[in-house]
């Protein structure tokens, strides 16, 4: 098994994109550090960090649950009318023999922000109120490793455009989980400013 | 950089940075072939394995796929006057010629210029490692940077076929359905995406001159850092990232 290095080097860093050595030094409150060769931001120190991210994690979780229960948008055009879910989205997409992009859709809007949202608030709580439990390392590389995958941003400015091209088809009348989508991206952004993975996993560390 | 400082990278003193939790380890002793990180449990490695290799293999595939992706109509809208497919591109000129060119420019760039930009940078980042260049490091590092970051914005347009097809099914007036060509435009994404990852930055600066080599004068490798004791270069304070 790899070790780590003795407490007298323990706190020296690499940089996770150019692999530079360099010696870990305490940060004012909302102080990033940047590599000094290849200007990555190594950590930042967010007072508060916990406490922040989880207040506005939970709020993201209700607000994903409004996003995903309702209907995005309606249409409507003489005397014919349409809504649809993200899920109900995706099951046309299924049924019209698109397996593969209903797939990816489910993924990248469904699957991986969900996992992302709901892993990474239960991982904050367990620290938060000191449950110590061993696969919550585990879970937090998969909660990074997911997160390139979770596109909700993506996806809203894709409903956007998809409205102004039926907006001189049809009428369209906006729905519960458009406004909770625009909420969600807002309070999940703010949530992730708070976020530090860096702490995070200095805690997870010494939980063992 | 810093100037006087000696640059040592945690690889080349044998040292495992985990590419997950960053957790800097020693390497377990020879014999046992156990490489996993002490905190988080991923795989360890110096460098991430194959890397050139794999980001070559999928960035052929979606050289490969981007023809099809831009060729192959994405939707098709079927009505009582006929039907009309359309590709990528078509649909850009449609929202142009609707009078929405902000958004068609939006379009443009997220479904044509930034897989195209991907493609191409990613190349000239996987030779300029694979020729062992010294040169314009930063800006790579940089420009590997905002590969990571636009990636997946050309998304977009799978998410607008999506809700197009999903939200016109209105039987006696129009419908629309999803074509061929969207598949293989979100495995371009999907591949782009995977490429990406694929790719070590770290690879851009294994290549970086001796300190002597360098334009500008520096001072000579000190004797301990030469022993292997590094010398560990400070951080720069940036308020600016809060």
């Amino acid at each position: 098994m790899p070790s780590t290095l003795s407490p007298s080097t323990a706190k020296l860093i690499a940089c996770p994109e150019c692999d530079l050595l360099q010696r870990e030094i305490p940060l004012p409150p909302g102080g990033a550090a940047i590599c000094p060769r290849c200007e990555a931001v190594l950590y930042r120190n967010t007072p508060g960090s916990l406490d922040r991210t989880l207040a506005l994690l939970l709020a993201s979780v209700i607000l994903f649950v409004l996003a995903n229960a309702f209907p995005i948008v309606g249409i409507e055009s003489r005397g014919n009318r349409n809504a649809t879910t993200l899920f109900g989205a995706v099951l046309t997409l299924w049924d019209e023999d698109m397996p593969i992009v209903a797939g990816l859709v489910f993924f990248t809007t469904i699957f991986a922000p969900a996992f992302e949202l709901f892993a990474l608030t239960a991982i904050l709580a367990a620290i938060r109120w000191g449950l110590r439990s061993r696969p919550l390392p585990r879970v937090f590389r998969l909660v990074l490793a997911a997160r390139p995958w979770s596109m909700v941003e993506v996806f809203m400015l894709g409903v956007l455009v998809a409205v102004v091209k039926l907006s001189h088809l049809a009428h369209i009348t906006p729905g519960i989980a458009l406004w909770s989508y625009g909420a969600l991206i807002a309070i999940f952004a703010a949530a992730m400013s708070t976020f530090n993975a860096h702490e995070l996993w200095e805690r997870l560390t010494f939980d063992r | 950089m810093t100037p006087g400082s000696t640059q040592v990278s945690a690889g080349s003193l044998g040292l495992l940075t985990c590419h997950t939790c960053g957790l800097l380890s020693r390497p377990a002793p020879a014999g046992t072939d156990e490489t996993v990180c002490p905190r988080c449990g991923d795989a360890l490695h110096r460098r991430k394995p194959h890397s050139i290799g794999r980001t070559w293999a999928l960035l052929i595939a979606a050289y490969i796929l981007f023809i099809p992706a831009n060729v192959l109509p994405v939707m098709e809208t079927g009505s009582l006057f006929g039907s009309q497919r359309d590709t990528i591109m078509s649909g850009v000129v449609y929202l142009w010629e609707t009078g929405s060119w902000p958004l068609a420019a939006l379009v443009f760039f997220a479904s044509i210029v930034v897989p195209l930009v991907k493609l191409i940078a990613l190349s000239y980042l996987a030779v300029s490692v694979q020729r062992r260049s010294p040169k314009r490091q930063l800006e790579r590092a940089k420009l590997y940077r905002l590969l990571e970051f636009i990636g997946r914005w050309s998304m977009l347009d799978i998410y607008v076929i999506t809700l197009l097809s999903a939200l016109v099914q209105l039987q006696s007036l129009a419908t629309i359905t999803a074509q061929p060509g969207a598949v293989a435009f979100g495995a371009v994404v999907v591949l782009t995406m995977l490429a990406t990852m694929a790719f070590d930055p770290r690879l851009i600066w294994d290549s970086a001159p001796r300190p002597e080599a360098l334009d500008s004068p520096k001072p000579p490798v000190s004797s301990q850092a030469a022993g292997g004791k590094p010398v560990v270069p400070s951080f720069t304070m940036n308020n600016d990232h809060a």
